[in-house]
């Protein structure tokens, strides 16, 4: 474990500031997202408050230099509170023309670029459409630009090592995490130790890397190019051991700690899709926690496999993102109908179809709330970041082990991708999740229910006496017999819809961050979290009341959230769909809810919602809110 | 098996609910066959799971009195992979037919076969869809003629156990609804092979497709139509047992015994043999002319891994690598740093 008192050699110009962005972009193939991870883990390690957004193409290897084939990472890191990876760049590391043309939009005017001068030929600049070269052409003039040979001055670093020019040109992306290392006071301690891990079987190419970077620390030490270098001290985050941590990793971890809290085992049927398949691959590693990964021969074996593990006992679930939660909907009703617990975690994309797979959307929510034949409830449940899709994976486990239903985990490519440094918790304080097989064949009746909670018994196959039939055909209640009697059927859709709403009883009431009551409430749900709480934080500052409810669950919704909104003149949504929660809230409430709706792959900025926010309240109140009716 | 497992009796497998299935129906005959071969394994009644889809054989397990899950069309193998793999202990049989299997389940059956799953099918093959009412299934005949092929259909038919074979699975088998006898040997030879097992059942539906099979299973043609494979015993059919078939260059031919040809010179039926030729001449024997359709085991390989011993032993093997798992260690993992 490191200390956050990491030492790093005095320099003479260092400016201590609160916070700062820096992005790397480049080709696909440039290590643009191991660069902006060692970085984020690094500063990390020193005890900044951090956010991350790794945003890359769908293609694995578009042509290099196309425009297409841009990567890049971006991560905000600050001595306070981080919400959101930022809005606009304070440094940006750009590998390419192509890099260069899809980011440079987004560095605030007068702020740091180093470009990789060695990639701005003819070719370079045709391959990303420019007439022109931007180093030479003056529409860089408004920021501070840093042309550096990364490619000759990397070769000449690693000249003695005898590796061929390929591999030592795919070591450039070392040398520009060194130049920021050394731009922001971080020591290369924490990287070299992942080199000599990663690279363990390949001492030449750890001793490569680290050379590179080494060489990338002292150019700008010994050319003293940018004249001032940065300290961001330490952020005061509650006191606790952390880790870095990304969503997709979060639910894993969550769901094996839920199995073990539950005394099951877990089992995941899976088929690989972006942005989860990282779920199947972390909990396929795990296997010494006894937990069954089965990859599926499609989405709907990956579904209908775990309502087989869930029948004869197992936690079981599935990960999917978008198109595969349309294949799974039949299975899901099967899971509605036959009443036994699997979690469904959908990772979120732009669609429809196969849309963009890497970009992040929220529009899964009415698919998850109704996209089934017939009446079929499901509970659904959002994580906020990606350290909460650790709590979600826990409670999403708990209700369905409790509530004997499938249930829905709405995460996003945002949460799955992007990291935060995370509070370990103390496995002593989650509590067990208690599970009852029933075995006492006496008054056994297979949709029996418990009155608190109207859940059927579980009672898996190898218990004597309890051999029954279960399925998709419509049941008799209490017996389980099929049955097509109208007046039941009737009465088993209300009985499976007033269970989904006895969830409602354990879901905590919500209680709005910021103002109590006021001028505006915001309504969020899912990864919008970290840009709203930004934007509500700037905004409430500037003296407006608002309020900001960020909702986790959204099936059953909180009990007293029509009251919370009463409290409120207006009230704003901002989702990245079309209105999808705006459209259950108008349904549910009746409240004049407006949307704020992005639909670009893309996750909200905080000037973006500050803006909105100061434009819905510049109007004037009649028939904007539930208060100005 | 256990010594005290209590006697169970054909009764002991029957339900309380009425058989919903057409008067005349052969599925009664295959419910019939396996109530009165399940007592008779020697397995406790609360390990057995019969998982179905959707048409009429999936409806089943509501006439079993054991665990049983009427699932969703086509998805059968891959529920019951999940409960396999979760509780490898028990006694997992899928009920399925020519559609649920091999249409809208094609993709879950070929891979539950490939990956050996210890789950035994049950295809009922009576070439129509007859809980829908009459339209051609994956296994009519080509030309076939149906409500939704009033001119004939223009698709070729799935051999279902030449599929099988393709798949590589490792038991398959022919029986026959009216063989009683027959079918109720190959459920158990089923029964004792420890991987995937699929077995072809000709099954009539005397509402939609009646007499499917009526060239085969009329008593006077069996004997001329049908040959019954016997492991280590020579290919030999006919109303005199005066007929064989030998291999004759890479195909088979029929031959009369007698007048210079001896059993000796016949094929002798081995179900191990590795070379998967072999089950595929067996397989396509029904589609060559003038030829008998074998029934009985085609191919049995009882050394290949089960699938769920496979994943249970990749747990056990990791645990004692590694360790069983310390979920403490486990979220303290990567780099780690405290704030105080």
């Amino acid at each position: 474990m490191a200390t956050i008192t990491d030492a790093v050699e005095s320099k003479p110009k260092r400016q201590v500031i609160e916070r700062a962005v820096v992005r790397f972009c480049g080709d696909s193939g440039d290590g643009m997202q191991i660069s902006g991870s060692q970085f984020t883990n690094t500063v990390a390690l020193y005890g900044n408050d951090l956010a991350t957004f790794p945003d890359f193409p769908a293609e694995i290897r578009a042509p290099a230099g196309t425009l297409p084939g841009v990567s890049g990472f971006q991560v905000q890191f600050s001595s306070s509170d981080v919400y959101t990876p930022g809005d606009a760049v304070d440094v940006l590391v750009a590998m390419n023309p192509a890099a260069l043309k899809m980011n440079i939009k987004d560095l605030k005017k007068n702020e740091i670029l180093i470009v990789n001068s060695d990639s701005f030929g003819e070719n370079d600049l045709r391959k990303a459409h420019q007439a022109t070269n931007p180093l030479e052409d003056h529409s860089l003039d408004a920021y501070r630009v840093f042309p550096v040979q990364l490619e000759r001055l990397t070769q000449t670093a690693l000249e003695e090592l005898g590796l061929d020019a390929k591999s030592m040109n795919r070591c450039k992306n070392f040398f520009a995490l060194g130049m920021c290392y050394w731009l922001y006071n971080r020591s290369m301690d924490h990287t070299y130790r992942w080199l000599d891990d990663k690279f363990k079987n390949k001492p030449l190419l750890a001793e490569a890397n680290k050379r590179a970077m080494k060489a990338g620390y002292s150019y700008c030490e010994a050319t003293e190019a940018f004249q001032v270098s940065y300290e961001i001290p330490p952020a005061k985050l509650a006191p606790g051991v952390y880790r870095n941590l990304s969503g997709n990793q979060a639910l894993a971890m969550g769901f094996v700690v839920a199995a073990q809290k539950a005394g099951l085992q877990l089992f995941l049927g899976s088929y690989p899709i972006t942005p989860a398949s990282d779920i199947l691959h972390e909990l396929s590693g795990y296997k010494n926690f006894g937990v069954l990964t089965f990859q599926a021969e499609d989405e709907i074996a990956a579904i209908t496999s775990a309502i087989g593990a869930a029948y004869s006992g197992a936690l079981a679930m599935t990960t999917t993102s978008g198109p595969g939660m349309a294949l799974k909907t039949e299975a899901m009703g099967l899971a509605v109908a036959v009443e036994l617990p699997i979690v469904v975690c959908d990772i979120q994309r732009g669609g429809p179809s196969t849309g963009l797979p890497t970009k992040t959307e929220q529009a899964d929510l009415l698919q998850a709330m109704f996209g089934r034949n017939s009446e079929a409830p499901i509970p659904i449940l959002a994580p906020s970041t990606p350290g909460d899709c650790f709590w979600i994976a826990l409670e999403a486990s708990r209700i369905a082990l409790k509530y004997m239903v499938p249930v829905i985990v709405l995460s996003d490519g945002y949460l799955a991708n992007g990291a935060e440094p995370w509070r370990i918790p103390n496995l002593a304080e989650i509590p067990q999740i208690p599970v009852h097989f029933v075995t006492d064949p006496q008054g056994f009746l297979p949709y029996k229910r418990d009155p608190q909670t109207l859940a059927r018994p579980w009672a898996i196959p190898g218990t004597p006496g309890l051999e029954h039939r279960i399925g998709g055909l419509e049941k008799q209640d209490v017996t389980g017999n099929v049955n097509y009697e109208p007046l039941n059927h009737e009465k088993m859709v209300r009985l499976r819809a007033a269970k989904v709403e006895a969830i409602g009883q354990d879901v905590p009431d919500v209680v709005p961050a910021g103002d109590p009551d006021g001028d505006l409430l915001i309504i969020g749900w899912g990864s919008t979290y970290g840009s709203i709480t930004a934007a509500l934080k700037a905004q409430r500052a500037a003296g407006h009341r608002i309020g900001h409810v960020h909702l986790r669950y959204l099936n059953p919704l909180p009990r007293n959230l029509g009251q919370v909104m009463e409290r409120y003149s207006k009230v704003l949504v901002p989702e990245m769909n079309m209105g999808q929660l705006s459209m259950i809230l108008r349904a549910k409430y009746l409240v004049d809810a407006e949307g704020y709706n992005k639909i670009q792959g893309q996750p909200f900025k905080q000037a973006e919602l500050e803006a909105k926010i100061e434009e819905v309240l510049s109007y004037g109140a009649v028939g904007t809110g539930r208060n100005g009716r | 098996m256990s010594a005290t497992v209590p006697v169970l009796t054909k009764k002991d497998f029957q339900t309380d609910q009425e058989v919903r299935w057409c008067p005349g129906c052969g599925d009664y005959a295959i419910l019939s066959a396996v109530q009165s071969v399940f007592p008779e394994l020697g397995i406790p009644r609360e390990k057995f799971v019969v998982v179905s889809g959707i048409g009429c054989s999936s409806r089943f397990p509501y006439y079993m009195n054991t665990f049983g899950f009427h699932t969703i069309h086509g998805r059968a193998p891959a529920v019951a992979t999940g409960i396999k793999v979760a509780h490898p202990e028990l006694e997992v049989w899928v009920a399925t037919g020519d559609g649920d299997s091999l249409s809208i389940g094609g993709n879950h059956t070929i891979h539950m076969l490939r990956r050996n799953v210890g789950i035994k099918v049950l295809m009922f093959n009576n070439r129509i869809y007859g809980l829908t009412k009459g339209q051609y299934s994956p296994t009519s005949e080509f030309g076939k003629k149906t409500k939704s092929t009033p001119f004939g259909s223009g698709a070729r038919p799935f051999n279902p156990l030449a599929l099988a074979i393709g798949a590589e699975t490792t038991f398959v088998a022919r029986s026959v609804d009216v063989m009683q006898q027959h079918l109720k040997e190959t459920l158990k030879k089923a029964a004792a092979h420890k991987g995937a097992a699929y077995i072809e059942i000709l099954q009539n539906c005397n509402i939609f497709n009646d007499g499917a099979w009526q060239y085969l299973t009329e008593k006077d043609a069996r004997s001329e139509h049908i040959v019954q494979l016997e492991h280590g015993k020579p290919l030999i059919f006919g109303k005199n047992r005066d007929k064989g078939i030998r291999m004759n260059g890479l195909d088979l031919e029929v031959v009369q015994l007698g007048s210079g040809v001896s059993e000796h010179d016949l094929l002798i039926h081995d179900e191990q043999y590795r070379n998967p030729a072999y089950a595929f001449l067996l397989a396509k024997m029904e589609e060559m002319p003038g030829f008998p359709t074998p029934i009985g085991v085609l191919r049995s390989w009882n050394d290949v891994p089960r699938f769920e011993d496979i994943m249970a032993n990749q747990v056990k093997d990791v645990v004692a690598k590694r360790g069983a798992g310390d979920i403490d260690k486990l979220l303290r993992s990567g780099d780690t740093w405290e704030v105080r």
